[in-house]
């Protein structure tokens, strides 16, 4: 049961007013339904907690699909001044820049209704996933170094899809800063051999179809259409990442005491942004994002490959286009306007995405007119929801939205409420063909577990964060 | 028996070991670990490791000896089954685990432990023995 004090900000804010040690108060997104789930977790509890860290700017904030993380609440916001804050390797989380990406195909749900067992078994065989898979590109000690330190730009550059889809991703899909000399030999090791590897948990692929459109111009211009096939990717950097927040995490433990920077909880450990050890986090941190979207670029092309193939259909005929690629779990230094000033900050997103407005520089030029596209992915029966970034997400979240659904059920309690179900046989009842390596991975996900996407995503849209575009169904799943 | 529960965390899992002693908690917390990655009685005791490690204190301890174990896994694909803590000072402890190398054949894996985390860590003297919590990154 949570302790902290909440009230009702407007219809979708919650506020946690400023008490203890906090240096600015909370703000959780929420509607009465999740406002009621956030009073029996720790959630709120964890909003607060972050809000006592050093140069925390404005207030710290939870999106809609927020639930008990560790250290930092999941679905978490927090933006640190340049000078005074700090960075925290556990608001990043240890699946660094875990993200999602979504392309469209030619086809129509006709085209493969008769093929999607052949294609699902394709994708699963072709597609590693699951614990201790290892992926099917080897790297030389030479690559590896250009992978951290180039991202998306390498896996391009030695043939894993085309210069298209670098504009199409965050960044481009290259996080500038990185070190290689800032990750750690068991890092290194740790990625040797997962670069093109699903992961397991809530990471998946999905062959999705667009079901609904909310806006015809924006889903014009992401270039999404009723009746499509789509498919969403979601992972991240692997064991690369979640090594270097380990290695980060310890070192800044080690020396929590002498920064005199007082911590609710020793997963909030943190470095001046300023200091060696932050900036070092920093450049390591870019690395691990680069791993991960070179990591998502690779699962593409090898997907398209594996459609091609299946479908026996050209690239030009597939023309399997990447609409975007976000990452949710992040630390970024972004600008925004602070009291009237443009300021540089440090934006931690931990299972937040970004979600910037139409005419923001940082959109490709042919996003411009509407925003970013903001790619939600849901449980494994739901689907997905496409969403636009909006002004207000520039002035109230610094530029960040909702990652999803969020669970409500702990995986114990998902598993213990999956017994004696087939949460395959379920899913085929609503029509989604599910693949997965692990009975147990099936049962922790299965859809209960996890809150109303519609409900979180409606949010975000009555806020004005991030506007619904386009509603996506599941059709079939591969899963680790 | 199982000396462990599951402990339910929203997003990951975390284990509530107990042991008699202090060494024997620590101990059964690097086994529960493993057990959540290959069951426990699947695998053998044909080889040894050693690992030692320091900390600020008996919680930090526990927390680097799991992220040693867990590093045996994901660098060397080695399964643990039993851990004895073979000397404990105030801030080191050196432990040997005994296990086998992952066979894809032999064990399966349940479950991809990520990490190790601090959050809601604990080591307790309780009436009856010593107690450990410990969340892991799923």
């Amino acid at each position: 049961m949570s302790e902290i004090k909440m009230e009702r900000l407007d219809e979708n804010r919650v506020l946690i007013p400023q008490s203890g040690k906090m240096r600015v108060p909370g703000i959780i997104y929420a509607n009465d339904k999740i406002f009621e789930l956030l009073k029996s977790d720790e959630s709120a509890k964890q909003v607060a907690n972050v809000a006592c860290l050093p140069g925390i700017v404005k207030y710290s904030l939870a999106m809609p699909d927020v639930h008990w993380g560790y250290g930092f609440p999941i679905g978490g916001v927090a933006a640190f001044d340049m000078d005074s804050g700090i960075i925290s390797p556990g608001g990043v989380g240890y699946d660094i820049n875990c993200g999602c990406r979504l392309m469209t195909t030619t086809l129509t749900l006709d085209d493969i209704k008769n093929k999607i067992d052949k294609l699902t078994t394709a994708l699963y065989q072709g597609i590693p996933s699951g614990v201790g898979t290892k992926g099917f590109v080897k790297l030389s000690g030479k690559d590896q170094k250009k992978v951290l330190e180039e991202g998306s730009v390498w896996a391009v550059k030695n043939g894993f899809g085309q210069p298209e889809d670098l504009e199409a991703t965050e960044d481009g899909g290259i996080m500038p800063g990185a070190d290689s000399e800032q990750v750690s030999a068991r890092a290194i090791e740790r990625g040797k051999e997962q670069l093109g590897t699903l992961g397991s948990g809530n990471h998946f692929l999905e062959i999705e179809l667009v079901q609904e459109i909310f806006d015809e111009k924006a889903a014009h211009v992401f270039g999404l259409q009723k009746g499509q096939i789509a498919v969403m990717i979601h992972s991240g950097s692997r064991g690369l990442g979640y090594q270097v927040c380990d290695d980060y995490l310890a070192l800044m433990v080690k020396h929590a005491a002498q920064t005199g920077i007082e911590l609710p909880d020793r997963q909030l450990a943190c470095a001046y942004l300023k200091s060696t050890r932050g900036q070092n986090y920093l450049a390591a941190m870019a690395c691990a994002a680069n791993y991960a979207w070179a990591n998502r670029q690779v699962l593409m092309q090898q997907t398209r490959q594996l459609f091609e193939k299946t479908l026996q259909l050209s690239p030009r005929d597939l023309a399997m286009r990447l609409v975007f690629d976000v990452c949710h779990n992040i630390a970024k230094i972004e600008a925004f306007d602070i009291d009237g000033k443009q300021k540089k900050l440090c934006v931690h997103r931990k299972g937040a995405t970004r979600s910037y407005p139409a005419g923001h520089d940082a959109l490709p030029a042919r996003y411009k007119s509407v925003g970013q596209p903001v790619l939600i992915p849901g449980d494994m029966g739901t689907g997905s929801f496409v969403l636009a970034g909006q002004q207000k997400a520039m002035e109230e979240t610094f530029g960040s939205a909702c990652h999803g659904a969020g669970r409500v059920m702990s995986r114990t309690q998902a598993t213990k409420a999956s017994q004696g179900r087939s949460i395959t046989q379920e899913l085929a009842q609503k029509g989604v063909l599910v693949m997965a390596s692990s009975k147990g991975t099936l049962k922790e996900e299965m859809p209960e577990a996890y809150k109303n996407l519609q409900d979180v995503v409606q949010v975000m849209h009555d806020a004005g964060i991030a506007k619904k575009v386009a509603r996506l169904k599941a059709i079939a799943c591969i899963k680790g | 028996m199982k000396n462990y529960t599951l402990l339910d965390h929203t997003a990951d899992i975390g284990v509530e070991v107990w042991g008699n002693t202090k060494e024997e908690a620590l101990a059964a917390t690097v086994e529960a670990m493993f057990d959540l990655i290959a069951a426990n009685d699947s695998v053998a005791e044909l080889e040894e490791k050693k690992i030692a490690v320091s900390g600020a204190d008996t919680a930090d301890m526990l927390i680097n000896l799991l992220r040693e174990a867990l590093y045996l896994f994901h660098s060397k694909s080695w399964l643990c089954k039993t851990c004895e803590i073979l000397e404990m000072e105030e801030e080191k402890i050196t432990a040997r685990l005994q296990g086998e190398p992952y066979d894809a054949k032999k064990h399966h894996l349940k479950m991809e432990i990520k990490a190790v985390t601090y959050h809601t860590l604990k080591i307790e003297k309780r009436d009856q023995g010593w107690r450990a919590r410990v969340i892991f990154d799923v």
